[in-house]
């Protein structure tokens, strides 16, 4: 995957590998499916979803990416924004 | 409005039996018992043992209930010892010995 610029528009794939067994995962639930927007890239990093398993982790690029809050909580004004850490292989186009 | 979705139980971002309660502010001290635990982590992260991330994932896999009843460093040496027996360095027997041995 190419690396995502700032103000990139990005979907959180909705996936659930906790419902197919064992998993690690750094993507919070309530963020699956939502749109989301790339605010920076933070560097690249093993993937946890295989260090916690004890095995060989590639590196994976980690973004900081924003999200309009009142979409995500139901609650909330306007321009509140969320802003969570999601590793690249999480965030797919819009 | 909660998703219905098959979330793992210790993901508990935004759930409302959770944002009912009111969050504890006091300070917690660290008991002996902390301080063990936290040490003992740190030798086998050095050691390289074992990983905070496959910490992290021994105390996701703890069962709701007892996820629930435990202490925070109670999920922690719960999943060092299920790590531990899991990677074979120690086996469940011995764990158990000296579970008894230990008043």
């Amino acid at each position: 995957m190419t690396d995502l610029a700032p103000g990139a528009l990005v979907r959180v794939r909705d996936d659930w590998p906790e419902a197919r067994g064992p998993a690690h995962i750094r993507t919070p639930h309530y963020l699956r499916g939502m749109r989301g927007r790339v605010v920076r890239r933070l560097g690249a990093f093993p993937n946890p979803e295989d260090l916690a398993f004890a095995r060989p982790a590639a590196p994976r690029a980690l973004y900081h990416v924003a999200f309009e809050q009142p979409a995500v909580w139901q609650e909330g004004r306007a321009g509140d924004e969320l802003l969570v850490e999601i590793f690249e292989h999480w965030l797919e186009p819009p | 409005m909660e998703k219905d979705v098959p979330r793992a139980h210790h993901d508990l971002g935004g759930v409302g039996k959770f944002m009912c309660e009111a969050v504890d502010t006091a300070p917690h001290g660290l008991t002996a018992f902390d301080r063990d635990v936290d040490a003992l982590r740190q030798v086998l992260g050095r050691k390289r043992v074992m990983t905070v991330d496959e910490l992290r994932r021994g105390i996701e896999a703890i069962p709701e209930a007892e996820y629930h009843r435990l202490s925070y460093y109670q999920r922690w040496v719960r999943s060092i010892a299920d790590t531990l027996v899991r990677k074979r360095v120690i086996t469940e027997a011995e764990l158990q010995a000296e579970l008894e041995r230990t008043p």
